[in-house]
């Protein structure tokens, strides 16, 4: 859950501008923990903005960059841009879904990853790339991918002992 | 010159400037498909079937987003033309289901009626299935977003003329609906049920629900007393469901076919606006007295209603606490009427005729049932009694004239200009203009509150003292004199509301096709029923004058108290 005023002070900083909805909407999800716009957060900007929630919605659920569901720990985005595309990104997404057992847009049960597609990660010239949380992975094949997910996995894991051994 | 030399389909005409191609065409005669379009609201330009050919533009244009041009060359009628128009209706109907038989909207439906025109007989691709859950979660209205078109109409009213914004477009690509967020219904929702987006609906997405099989049932039931109200608005409107223009004053054949149809009595709502008025405006004058909880805001139109108590709850003390001309008569019918009649109130079958899809809920409201017994047992819009009407195979035209039963069936002129836009609040001031000072009005016509200009104001001198009063109709204009009245910047006494542009007259309930040009025209056939009426002042009515002395002793007595007077409640931004 995200506090009110997390939200307030973000639409303050956009000069509560309603024409700058869109960043807005890209802000409050970034500062969400689990990097989705949530319903309390549609209804909250709606409701500072003075816009109905149906149009703050309509906004939210036409841009693929905003996610109305929450996401996982790590947030995987492939990129499906054309030079991505012809260096192979297909089996690199297949290689991900399989291993992870999820499709693009999903997330997987236990909320630790999802997987997204998205245009161009600015890194074309280490294509096929993705992009896990803020971090760029590039000249990927099928294994090298499937590698960096068990790695994921490793840190995740090593992350939720460490937090354990400290009670 | 305001005017330009166009040729369409080879023939010189001479057009205003400012015109559409869609419009110019129009007045040749010609008329253009349209679909997304409506004269009302702003340009979409979404559907593409208007399309027509414009010399030296290579690509058909929409003739509804086009405006004319000097010399423009226009063909409505070439084969590329007909085979687009053609073709755009199998696209639509490929993604639509094939339900025209049992569809609500079969016979008026905007699609069908141009798929039947331009001879669609092949449909590609698989028949759509109803992949989307139907909306019943309210008693006015349901949606079915597997009939929707995303033409944006619904979405347009309920944005601009309502400003409430419940429908709007959502996702992207082939995922596109027109829903309120998250998919959600419309009882969890914002939405005051008023029904506009329904009125506005080519095909049959979005519709009131349907109860003519609950009256049907009752009047087969021969245990049930029967009993109809028919609303003002609804004299003026209900011709155009067998085909007459709008305006025409039909009450007689009205009453005719009610009774025909088998109710025990038909009876006039206009009898509980006479009431109303007289409640009203005691509570009025009783609030300038103290000087509290002014201005009085009207409280007859349930849409409103349900506005206030979900996005002003703060000026619930404002409102008038009448109930509705058509609750009073459903507590009435189940008492007095009841105890004159020497029929047992349970055995009273209450059945509304509204212009109205908000009336269904307000007559559902469990805090309407002050004699013990549901007020009002069935709403029918004007639609659904249109639907009646032809279903027992009447010949409404052919109908003669006959009269309201006594003594809920007796009016005022007063009572009939409820309906329109300022009626209230003129019905009401020619009221307490009499009962204040004594003298009786020279001239009954308030005309600064009469018209469809949006918010209307005027003063009146009452006493001595100047009053002011403001009448507003549609909620985006509503919503401009809450904001005056809440900032302390408005000086009125007294505002009249009415949720549906024009009022009731333009109600969710009507008669499809019901534009603003209709809508002037059935405010001009309920002035000249008030004209035409031997009372046309509301303290004047003889059977309220009866109702008073028999039964409701004064006006805000105790019993008015019990039956005609209710409560609101901050509802929070759901109906529910
Ligand atoms: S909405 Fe119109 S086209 Fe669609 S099923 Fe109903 S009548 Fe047919
Ligand atoms: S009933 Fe009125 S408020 Fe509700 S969705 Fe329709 S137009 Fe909007
Ligand atoms: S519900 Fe009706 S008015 Fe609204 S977009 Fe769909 S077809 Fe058009
Ligand atoms: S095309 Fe894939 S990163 Fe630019
Ligand atoms: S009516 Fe012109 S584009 Fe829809």
């Amino acid at each position: 859950m995200m506090s009110s005023t997390i939200v307030q002070d973000i639409i303050h900083q956009h000069g509560g501008d309603k024409a700058l909805l869109l960043q807005v909407l890209l802000a409050v999800q970034d500062a969400d923990p689990q990097k989705y716009l949530s319903e309390e957060s549609v209804n909250e900007i709606a409701r500072i903005l003075e816009i109905p929630r149906s149009r703050v919605y309509s906004t939210a659920s036409f841009y693929s960059e905003i996610s109305l569901q929450p996401r996982g720990i790590y947030l995987i985005r492939v990129c499906t841009n054309a030079p991505c595309e012809n260096a192979g990104k297909a089996l690199v997404l297949q290689a991900i879904e399989k291993e992870l057992g999820i499709g693009a847009g999903q997330t997987t049960s236990d909320g630790i990853f999802t997987v997204e597609c998205v245009n161009c990660l600015g890194a074309c010239y280490m294509s096929p790339a993705i992009k896990v949380n803020d971090v760029i992975y590039g000249d990927l094949t099928p294994e090298k991918a499937v590698k960096i997910i068990a790695e994921l996995r490793k840190e995740y894991q090593d992350g939720q002992n460490t937090s354990g051994s400290c009670i | 010159m305001n005017k330009m030399k166009i040729f369409v389909n080879g023939q010189e005409v001479w057009i205003e400037k400012d015109s559409t191609v869609l419009n110019a065409v129009k007045q040749q005669g010609i008329d253009l498909p349209t679909l997304c379009h409506h004269p009302d609201q702003r340009v979409k330009a979404n559907c593409r079937v208007c399309v027509v050919e414009v010399e030296g533009v290579k690509n058909l244009v929409a003739s509804c987003s086009t405006k004319v041009a000097e010399g423009m060359r226009i063909t409505t009628n070439s084969p590329r033309v007909r085979e687009t128009v053609r073709t755009i209706l199998e696209l639509i109907f490929a993604d639509h289901p094939h339900e025209c038989l049992t569809c609500i909207r079969n016979g008026n439906c905007e699609l069908r009626q141009l798929a039947s025109k331009y001879g669609v007989r092949d449909i590609e691709g698989e028949k759509a299935n109803n992949i989307f859950p139907q909306d019943k979660s309210t008693p006015s209205l349901v949606r079915n977003p597997n009939k929707c078109i995303k033409c944006g109409r619904c979405a347009e009213v309920c944005h601009h003329t309502q400003n409430v914004g419940i429908l709007y477009s959502h996702n992207r690509g082939t995922e596109v609906c027109i829903a309120p967020e998250y998919g959600k219904q419309l009882a969890e929702v914002a939405c005051v049920l008023c029904g506009q987006c329904a009125l506005v609906c080519p095909v049959g997405a979005i519709h009131e629900k349907d109860d003519t099989d609950l009256v049907w049932e009752a009047l087969a039931n021969p245990h049930k007393h029967v009993v109809v109200q028919t609303a003002p608005a609804v004299r003026v409107s209900i011709a155009e469901e067998f085909g007459l223009p709008p305006g025409e004053i039909s009450t007689g054949k009205l009453v005719t076919a009610l009774r025909k149809l088998g109710f025990d009595q038909v009876f006039d709502t206009d009898f509980t606006a006479d009431l109303t008025i007289m409640e009203e405006g005691h509570e009025l004058l009783q609030r300038m007295q103290t000087g509290k909880n002014l201005p009085l805001l009207t409280s007859c139109s349930p849409g409103w209603i349900n506005y206030i108590e979900q996005y002003y709850p703060g000026l619930l003390p404002l409102v008038s606490t009448c109930k509705s001309p058509q609750q009073m008569f459903g507590a009435l019918a189940k008492t007095y009427y009841a105890q004159s009649s020497g029929i047992e109130p349970k055995n009273i079958f209450v059945v509304s005729v509204m212009p109205c899809t908000a009336k269904k809920y307000e007559a559902a409201r469990p805090e309407m049932n002050s004699s013990g017994f549901r007020d009002v047992d069935a709403v029918l819009t004007s639609r659904e009694l249109g639907r009646m009407l032809r279903q027992e195979g009447m010949d409404f035209q052919k109908l003669t004239e006959s009269e309201f039963d006594a003594p809920l069936g007796i009016s005022s002129g007063a009572a009939a200009i409820f309906g329109a836009t300022g009626g209230v609040m003129e019905a009401a001031l020619r009221t307490v203009y009499e009962v204040v000072t004594g003298e009786s009005l020279c001239k009954l016509e308030f005309s600064e509150v009469r018209g469809m200009e949006g918010i209307k104001e005027a003063s009146v001198e009452l006493d001595g003292k100047e009053i002011k009063v403001a009448v507003a109709h549609g909620l985006d204009k509503a919503k401009k004199v809450m904001e005056l009245i809440q900032s302390g910047k408005a000086d009125y006494s007294f505002v009249e509301i009415m949720c549906c542009p024009g009022g009731c007259i333009g109600g969710g309930g009507q008669p499809y096709g019901t534009t603003n040009e209709v809508r002037a025209k059935r405010i001009e056939a309920l002035y000249q029923v008030d004209e035409n009426m031997p009372v046309r002042k509301s303290h004047e009515n003889p059977a309220v004058q009866d109702l008073y002395r028999d039964f409701l002793k004064e006006p805000l007595g105790e019993l008015s108290h019990q039956l005609l007077h209710t409560e609101y409640r901050n509802r929070g931004l759901s109906i529910n």
